[in-house]
C-alpha cells in the first residue's frame, strides 16, 4: 500500500559516500521487525558491496517488507490486510583521484504500487582532504493503482537535488551539513484513505469521503550534525534537522547518540531522537461538511504530532575461523522504542461521544534489527 | 525550486574555488581518532537506511539525512 510505497530513494545509500575512498568489500544480511499501531512488518534485507582495482565498486541490495495491517485507519474505514513489498537495487561507483562518481537504480514493487528510482552523484575531497562535498540528483517514477479498481491508475514524478558537506573541524571533531530539495508531481495521496466530515444524518454523527491532495509538493530539508571523539575511546553525536514544504508542514528533528566500545570485540550504542511537526494546511480531523474545501486530508502523517525514540544497540565483532574468505565479521542487535503522539488526530475506535471529542490517538512501536556483517 | 538549484551551484563553486591554497589545519597523521570506525557517520548502512524508512513512512518530513543518502516521498 502507498503508506510504504515510495521509499526506494532511501536505499540508494552509497551515493553520498565519502569521496577519495571506496567502501569496504562487505555483505550485510539483516532481519527487520516493526510492531506498532496494529501494524506488523518484517522481512529480510541484503546489501553486498564489492570493489575492483581500487577504482570501481558495485553494490546490490534486496529488501522485503511483509506487512500485516490492522492499523487504526484500516480498522475504522476498511478491513485488515496482508501484503508484501519487494525492492531490488544496484549501484556503481568510480573513483578517479579525489572524486567519486556514482550511479544507482532501484525498483520497489507491491500489488498496488511500483516505484523506479535512479540517482547520480559526485563527491570530492578538498582542502587537504578536510572537506568532502557531495552533490546528487535523484529522479523517481511511480505508478499508483488501487486494488479492486481496474479503472484507477496514476503516476508520481519525483526529483531530488541535494548537497552534503562533511568537514573535519579538529582532530577529534567532524561536522556535517546536508540540504535537499524534493519536488513531487502527480497522485500524492493514498488512494484508500478517507476524511471524515460532520453529518447529522449519520448515526455516529459523521461520514467519510475520499481524500484529495494537491498534485504538487516541494519540500526543503536542512540538517547539521557533529560527531566528537571523547577523551577516552567513545563518540558522541548530535544532529538537528529542519524541514518545510509547500503544504505548510514544518518539522524539526533533534537526535543525540553515544557510542562506547568495550575491548576489541564489543561496541554499544544508545540514542534518543525527538521529532515534532505541525499539520498540513488542508488537514483536519473533522471537516464541518462534505466537500468543505478543494483539498482534504485526514492522513495522520500530515497531522500535528510528535515522536520520541529511545534506542540501544550492541555489536560483537569476531574473526570467523571456519569462513576463510571473511577477514572479519560482526553480529548486531538494535532495538528502538518509538512513541507517537498526535495533537489533532482522534481515536475513532472510541464511539458514543460527540464527534470531535474522541481522545487523541497515540501508540508505541517496537523496532528490531538483527544483522550479520561480513568483510571479505 | 530555482533558487534552491542556484544555491547548490553557488555552494559547489564556492567550495571548489582555490582549494589548493588552503593548508589543512588537521594533518593526515593527526587523524587517527577520526579514522576510528566509531567515528563513522554511518557505520552500518543496511541498518540506518531501514530506520530512516521507518520514520519517513510515518512522519511528514523527509530528506537531508546526511551520510545515509537521499530522502523519500512517503506519506
Amino acid at each position: 500500500m502507498q503508506l510504504i510505497g515510495r521509499i526506494a530513494l532511501i536505499f540508494l545509500l552509497p551515493l553520498t559516500a565519502v569521496a577519495g575512498v571506496l567502501p569496504d568489500d562487505r555483505a550485510d544480511l539483516m532481519y527487520h521487525y516493526y510492531d506498532g499501531g496494529g501494524v506488523t512488518i518484517d522481512g529480510p534485507s541484503l546489501l553486498v558491496r564489492k570493489k575492483f582495482a581500487e577504482k570501481y565498486a558495485v553494490n546490490a541490495s534486496y529488501y522485503v517488507d511483509m506487512v500485516s495491517s490492522a492499523s487504526i485507519d484500516v480498522i475504522t474505514t476498511a478491513s485488515p490486510y496482508k501484503e508484501e513489498r519487494t525492492q531490488y537495487g544496484v549501484g556503481f561507483e568510480y573513483l578517479r583521484g579525489k572524486v567519486t562518481y556514482a550511479a544507482s537504480f532501484s525498483n520497489s514493487s507491491e500489488n498496488d504500487y511500483n516505484a523506479d528510482t535512479a540517482s547520480l552523484s559526485i563527491s570530492q575531497d578538498m582542502f587537504g582532504d578536510l572537506t568532502t562535498v557531495s552533490l546528487f540528483f535523484t529522479r523517481g517514477w511511480d505508478d499508483v493503482s488501487r486494488r479492486g479498481d481496474d479503472t484507477f491508475g496514476d503516476q508520481v514524478d519525483r526529483r531530488i537535488y541535494g548537497v552534503d558537506v562533511s568537514q573535519i573541524a579538529t582532530k577529534n571533531l567532524i561536522l556535517g551539513l546536508s540540504f535537499e530539495t524534493i519536488t513531487e508531481e502527480g497522485f500524492l495521496n493514498n488512494p484508500y484513505r478517507q476524511v471524515r466530515y460532520v453529518d447529522s444524518d449519520s448515526a455516529v454523527g459523521y461520514s467519510y469521503e475520499a481524500e484529495r491532495y494537491p498534485r504538487t509538493r516541494t519540500g526543503n530539508a536542512l540538517s547539521l550534525r557533529g560527531r566528537w571523539y571523547l577523551p577516552y575511546r567513545a563518540a558522541i553525536e548530535g544532529e538537528y534537522r529542519f524541514y518545510t514544504d509547500t503544504w505548510d508542514i514544518r518539522g524539526q528533528t533533534a537526535e543525540v547518540s553515544y557510542t562506547h566500545p568495550l575491548g576489541e570485540e564489543w561496541t554499544f550504542d544508545v540514542h534518543y531522537r525527538f521529532y515534532t511537526q505541525n499539520s498540513a494546511e488542508f488537514y483536519s480531523d473533522l471537516f464541518p461538511r462534505q466537500n468543505f474545501q478543494n483539498f482534504l486530508a485526514r492522513d495522520k502523517e500530515l497531522a500535528a504530532m510528535t515522536s520520541s525514540t529511545l534506542g540501544f544497540g550492541a555489536a560483537y565483532e569476531f574473526k570467523p575461523g571456519h569462513l576463510d574468505f571473511l577477514s572479519k565479521a560482526s553480529l548486531n542487535l538494535r532495538y528502538d522504542r518509538i512513541h507517537f503522539d498526535y495533537d489533532d488526530f482522534r481515536d475513532l475506535r472510541v464511539t458514543g461521544v460527540t464527534p470531535g471529542t474522541e481522545p487523541l490517538y497515540k501508540f508505541d512501536a517496537d523496532v528490531i534489527r538483527f544483522f550479520f556483517s561480513g568483510w571479505f | 525550486m530555482k533558487p534552491a538549484r542556484l544555491a547548490l551551484v553557488a555552494l559547489f563553486l564556492l567550495a571548489t574555488s582555490g582549494c589548493s591554497r588552503l593548508e589543512p589545519w588537521v594533518k593526515p597523521y593527526e587523524r587517527e581518532n577520526l579514522a576510528d570506525p566509531i567515528m563513522a557517520w554511518d557505520r552500518d548502512p543496511v541498518s540506518s537506511s531501514y530506520i530512516l524508512h521507518v520514520y519517513e513512512s510515518r512522519e511528514g518530513s523527509r530528506g537531508a539525512a546526511g551520510g545515509v543518502g537521499g530522502g523519500c516521498g512517503c506519506n
